[in-house]
C-alpha cells in the first residue's frame, strides 16, 4: 500500500460542518501574515508567560452544545466560563473536574490551554483527564480533530493530550468533548493540627488533602455513610468540621509529594501544599528550572512542525510555568 | 556438487548489523535462526513480518546501543514485550532490527510515599500486582491478556481493561516514562514532581505503538486496593435487555469499577472451561463490580440489582466470597483461550460506541456475521462501550479469511457510523490502519504525522505503523488542485 490513493475517506459526521468551528477557523486564518492570541478569562495570563504585545486577539466560540449525562459526556465551546458549564451541568447530577480558579471568568478552553488541575486533583485525577476530545484551529486556519468522542479510545497519535498544558502554541481549541462524573451524595471540609501523610494512609481516597505546615485541610466526598465513616476517622484524629479550603496564596510551585514532609522547615513564607499531589500554593517563587535539552529540541521540533511561522500565542512557552 | 552463490550487498549488511549487535550486547542475545525470525515475526494478530536480528537487551544502554546500530546502517527498529499484541503493532516490517524486552523485567523501585513504582517494560502487568499486594496496592490498568502482556506493552497500546471503566487507561497511571529515542538519546518523559515544565510528551508517548522510541523504564502509579469489592453477576434472556441495563446503570449515577458483557455462545464456551457457575441458557450475562467503601459498595449494589432486574434481568447473584469471585472474572479472562473449543482461529476487533448506541451496534454485528455466515462471539467491556466481537473460525476452510475481513470492515464501518472510535485498548498497528481514513479528516491525520515527525524524523521506529500512507500532507499550500477542492467541498477552511 502506498499514495494518497488509499487513504479513504472520511465516514459521514467526522468532518466537520459545524458553522460555528468554521466561523472561528475563518476568524483565525482570515490572514496568514499576524500573529494570533487567544483571550479567555485571562485569570491565568501570564502563566508560561503573557502573548507577545503585536498579537491579534481572538475570542473562542461560547456555549454549551451538548449535554448528555447518559454517556457522561459533555460537548462545550472553548469560550465558554467552567462556572456556566459547571450550572448546566449541577441539575443532571454532574460534574467535570476542571479548575475554576476565577469563577464566572475562567474558561474551559483556557483552563485546558494552562492545564493546572485543581486543588481535587488527589481524587478527581489531572485535569488532562478530563479531556476527551478537542477541535482545534491550526495555524494555517484548518479545523482538527484530536481525540474522540467516546470515554475509551487510543485511536491514533494523542495529540489531545498534547493540547492540555500547551497554551495554545499547537493550535486554539474552538470545542471540546469532556468526560463528566456523577456529583457525590455527599461532600465535607474538615481541618485540624493532625498529621497530613498519616491521615492520607488513614483514608482511602480523599478528594483533597492541603497542609499549611500547622493545620491539615482534608475533603470527603462520597456516599453518606462512607464520608460519615471518614469523618468519624477525621475527628478522632483531631479534625473538625469547617467551610471550605484556606485561602491558597499565589504563587505555584511543583515538587515531588515526598519532598513536602520537610517543607515547614525550610519555607520561605507562607504555603499551602497539596498533600499527595506535590503541588506547592506560596507566597514564594521557584528558582527558574531548566529542561533537558533533548526534551528542549522535542518541543521546538513539534512547535516548528505544528506553527512554522510562531503565529499562534507568541510569548506564551509551557517550559516556562 | 558446489552451488556457486553471489553474497549480496544486503546480505553483506545484515551479518554486519548482527556482528555489531553482538559486539554490542552478547552473541547469546541476538538469535537470528529462521524458527525464531518466524516466530518473532508475528504477535497475536494474523499478520506476519521479518526482522534481520531478534536483540534481547539487558539495559536502557543496551537499548540504546541497538538503536545507534541500527541508525548506523540505516536500518529501521521494532520494539516488542510479550507480543499478546492483537493488532499486528509489533510486527516488524521492513526488515528491522527487533528490539524485545522479555529481558528487562525488573521491579526497579516501589516509592510508597509518592505512591509510585519504577520498573522496566518487560515486566508482566499481573506479575506488578501481585508484587504490589504485599503493600495494600495494585496497577489499575488489567488487559484480559494480564498473566502475560508487559508494562511496555501496555505503555505502547495505552491498554486498558475492565476496570478502566472507574480508574482510566495505562496513560492515567503512567507519572514518567524513560525513552530511548530513535536518534539514541535517552530522555525521560513526565516526571515525579506534581507539574513537570513543557508540553505532556509523556502523555503523547503513551500510546504512540513504538513508533517515539521505546520505553526502557516506567514510573507507574501505585492504586490502592479497595476497602470493599463486590461482583455481581446478572443474567437476561436477552442479549439486548443486558445492553439496555448498561447504559441504564451508568444513567443512574453509578460508575461501577467494571461491567462486563458476555453472549450465550461465549458463556457456553468459558462455562465449559472453567465452570464458574455462568448460567449456560442465558441470552446474555453481566458481570458488574462495584468497589471502594463500605457504604457506597452497599448502596451502588442496590442500584445496579435494581437496575437489572427492572430491565429484565431473571437473576442477580452476588459472589459470596473472594474465591467465587474470582472464579467469575476467570471466566470472563479467559473467554478467548475457551473458543478454541469451537473454531480453531479467532479475529477479534475493538472497536467503541457510545454506550447509548451499543443496542444498535449490537444488533448489526449479529446481522453482519449472519450474512457472511460466520460464527460471532461477543465479550466485551459494556461499561465504555467498548465491543469485541469475536469471529471464530478454522483458517483451513477455504475461502473463510475474506469472509472474515470482509465482516470485520462492516463491524468497523457500523461502530464508526454510531459515533465510535476504531479502537478503545488495543491500538491500530497494521490491522486497522485502513481504516484510520474514516476516523480522521486528511488535516486530521496530517497533525498526527506532525507528532510523529518531531520525536522521528526519519521514522525508523517501527515503520509502516498506525498511520495510513499519505497522511502527512506537507504544507497544505503545496496540495494539488483536486486535494485543496476537496478540502474546500469538506468545509474546511483552506
Amino acid at each position: 500500500m502506498s499514495g494518497d490513493a488509499d487513504l479513504l475517506e472520511p465516514l459521514e459526521g467526522r468532518i466537520v460542518r459545524d458553522p460555528v468551528l468554521l466561523a472561528f477557523a475563518e476568524l483565525v486564518g482570515a490572514r496568514t501574515d499576524d500573529r494570533v492570541a487567544v483571550e479567555g478569562g485571562r485569570s491565568q495570563w501570564d502563566v508560561g508567560g503573557p502573548p507577545a504585545d503585536d498579537v491579534r486577539l481572538v475570542r473562542a466560540p461560547e456555549g454549551v452544545v451538548d449535554l448528555n449525562p447518559a454517556e457522561m459526556i459533555v460537548q462545550v465551546r472553548a469560550g465558554t466560563t467552567v462556572s456556566a458549564l459547571l450550572e448546566r451541568l449541577a441539575p443532571l447530577g454532574q460534574t467535570v473536574a476542571l479548575p475554576d480558579p476565577a469563577p464566572g471568568v475562567s474558561t474551559v478552553g483556557g483552563v485546558l490551554a494552562v492545564g493546572r488541575s485543581g486543588i481535587d486533583r488527589l481524587g478527581r485525577g489531572h485535569i488532562r483527564e478530563t479531556l476527551l476530545q478537542a477541535r482545534i484551529v491550526t495555524a494555517e486556519g484548518l479545523l482538527v480533530t484530536a481525540g474522540g468522542p467516546t470515554v475509551k479510545n487510543v485511536t491514533g497519535f494523542d495529540l489531545a493530550r498534547l493540547l492540555v498544558g500547551s497554551l495554545g502554541r499547537l493550535g486554539l481549541v474552538a470545542d471540546v468533548l469532556l468526560r463528566t462524573r456523577p456529583l457525590p451524595e455527599r461532600s465535607v471540609w474538615l481541618a485540624g493540627p493532625t498529621d497530613p501523610f498519616a491521615l492520607r494512609d488513614a483514608l482511602h481516597r480523599p478528594a483533597s488533602l492541603l497542609w499549611d505546615g500547622t493545620t491539615t485541610w482534608v475533603r470527603l466526598e462520597g456516599y453518606g455513610a462512607d464520608v460519615d465513616a471518614e469523618t468519624a476517622t477525621c475527628v478522632a484524629a483531631g479534625l473538625a468540621p469547617v467551610d471550605g479550603p484556606p485561602e491558597l496564596p499565589g504563587n505555584r510551585l511543583s515538587f515531588r509529594p515526598r519532598d513536602l514532609a520537610g517543607l515547614a522547615a525550610r519555607a520561605a513564607g507562607p504555603f499551602v501544599a497539596e498533600v499527595g499531589v506535590g503541588v506547592v500554593h506560596a507566597t514564594w517563587s521557584a528558582p527558574p528550572t531548566t529542561v533537558d535539552p533533548v526534551v528542549d529540541a522535542l518541543h521546538d521540533r513539534l512547535f516548528d512542525l505544528f506553527d512554522p511561522h510562531g503565529r499562534l500565542n507568541p510569548g506564551r512557552d509551557p517550559r516556562r510555568r | 556438487m558446489t552451488i556457486s552463490r553471489t553474497t549480496t550487498t544486503a546480505e553483506r549488511s545484515d551479518g554486519e548489523v548482527v556482528d555489531a549487535l553482538r559486539t554490542a550486547l552478547a552473541a547469546d542475545r541476538v538469535h537470528t535462526d529462521e524458527l525464531e525470525l518466524a516466530l518473532y515475526g508475528r504477535d497475536a494478530s494474523l499478520l506476519r513480518g521479518d526482522a534481520v536480528a531478534v536483540c534481547f537487551p539487558r539495559t536502557t544502554a543496551e537499548v540504546q546501543a541497538c538503536v545507534r546500530i541500527a541508525r548506523r546502517f540505516d536500518r529501521p527498529f521494532t520494539v516488542r514485550g510479550s507480543g499478546t499484541g492483537l493488532a499486528g503493532g509489533a510486527v516488524p516490517l521492513g526488515r528491522p532490527i527487533l528490539i524485545v524486552t522479555t529481558k528487562m523485567a525488573d521491579l526497579v523501585e516501589v516509592d510508597l510515599v509518592d505512591r509510585i513504582a519504577w520498573v522496566e517494560p518487560g515486566m508482566l502487568n499481573l506479575d506488578l500486582t501481585r508484587m504490589l499486594r504485599r503493600h495494600g496496592f495494585h496497577f489499575a490498568p488489567d488487559p484480559s491478556s494480564q498473566q502475560s502482556c508487559s508494562i511496555g506493552g501496555n505503555v505502547a497500546n495505552n491498554s486498558g481493561g475492565p476496570h478502566c471503566l472507574a480508574y482510566g487507561v495505562t496513560s492515567a497511571h503512567v507519572v514518567a516514562v524513560e525513552v530511548v529515542l530513535p536518534d539514541g538519546e535517552v530522555v525521560v518523559l513526565g516526571g515525579l514532581d506534581a507539574e513537570p515544565d513543557g508540553l505532556d510528551l509523556r502523555g503523547v508517548f503513551v500510546g504512540s505503538e513504538g513508533c517515539f522510541g521505546i520505553a526502557t523504564r516506567v514510573a507507574v502509579r501505585l492504586t490502592p486496593d479497595p476497602p470493599a469489592v463486590l461482583t455481581l453477576l446478572a443474567d437476561f434472556l436477552d442479549p439486548l435487555d443486558a445492553v439496555a441495563a448498561v447504559s441504564a446503570i451508568v444513567a443512574a449515577g453509578v460508575v461501577p469499577a467494571a461491567i462486563e458483557m458476555m453472549d450465550q455462545r461465549i458463556t457456553q464456551a468459558a462455562e465449559a472451561f472453567v465452570h464458574a457457575g455462568y448460567p449456560t441458557d442465558a441470552g446474555a450475562i453481566l458481570l458488574v463490580e462495584v468497589d471502594g467503601l463500605p457504604g457506597g459498595v452497599d448502596a451502588e449494589r442496590g442500584i445496579v440489582e435494581r437496575v437489572c432486574r427492572e430491565h429484565g434481568a431473571r437473576t442477580v447473584r452476588v459472589a459470596v466470597d473472594e474465591a467465587e469471585r474470582m472464579l467469575l472474572w476467570k471466566g470472563r479472562k479467559t473467554a478467548f483461550g475457551a473458543v478454541a473449543r469451537i473454531r480453531p482461529n479467532y479475529y477479534l476487533h475493538d472497536t467503541v460506541v457510545p454506550r447509548t448506541r451499543l443496542l444498535e451496534v449490537l444488533t448489526k454485528v449479529y446481522e453482519i456475521a449472519e450474512r457472511h455466515d460466520l460464527i460471532v462471539m461477543n465479550v466485551f467491556h459494556a461499561g465504555d462501550g467498548n465491543l469485541h466481537p469475536l469471529l471464530v473460525f478454522d483458517a483451513r476452510e477455504p475461502g473463510v479469511l475474506d469472509r472474515v475481513h470482509a465482516a470485520g470492515e462492516e463491524i468497523v464501518r457500523v461502530s464508526l457510523e454510531a459515533g465510535g472510535v476504531l479502537s478503545g485498548e488495543h491500538g491500530i498497528g497494521l490491522e486497522k490502519k485502513p481504516f484510520m481514513g474514516w476516523q480522521f479528516t486528511r488535516q486530521d491525520l496530517d497533525a498526527q504525522a506532525r507528532i510523529r515527525d518531531a520525536f522521528d524524523p526519519d521514522g525508523v521506529a517501527n515503520p509502516a505503523k498506525l498511520l495510513p500512507e499519505g497522511s502527512r500532507c506537507g504544507d497544505i499550500a503545496h496540495l494539488d488542485a483536486a486535494d485543496r477542492e476537496r478540502l474546500l467541498q469538506s468545509g474546511v477552511w483552506v
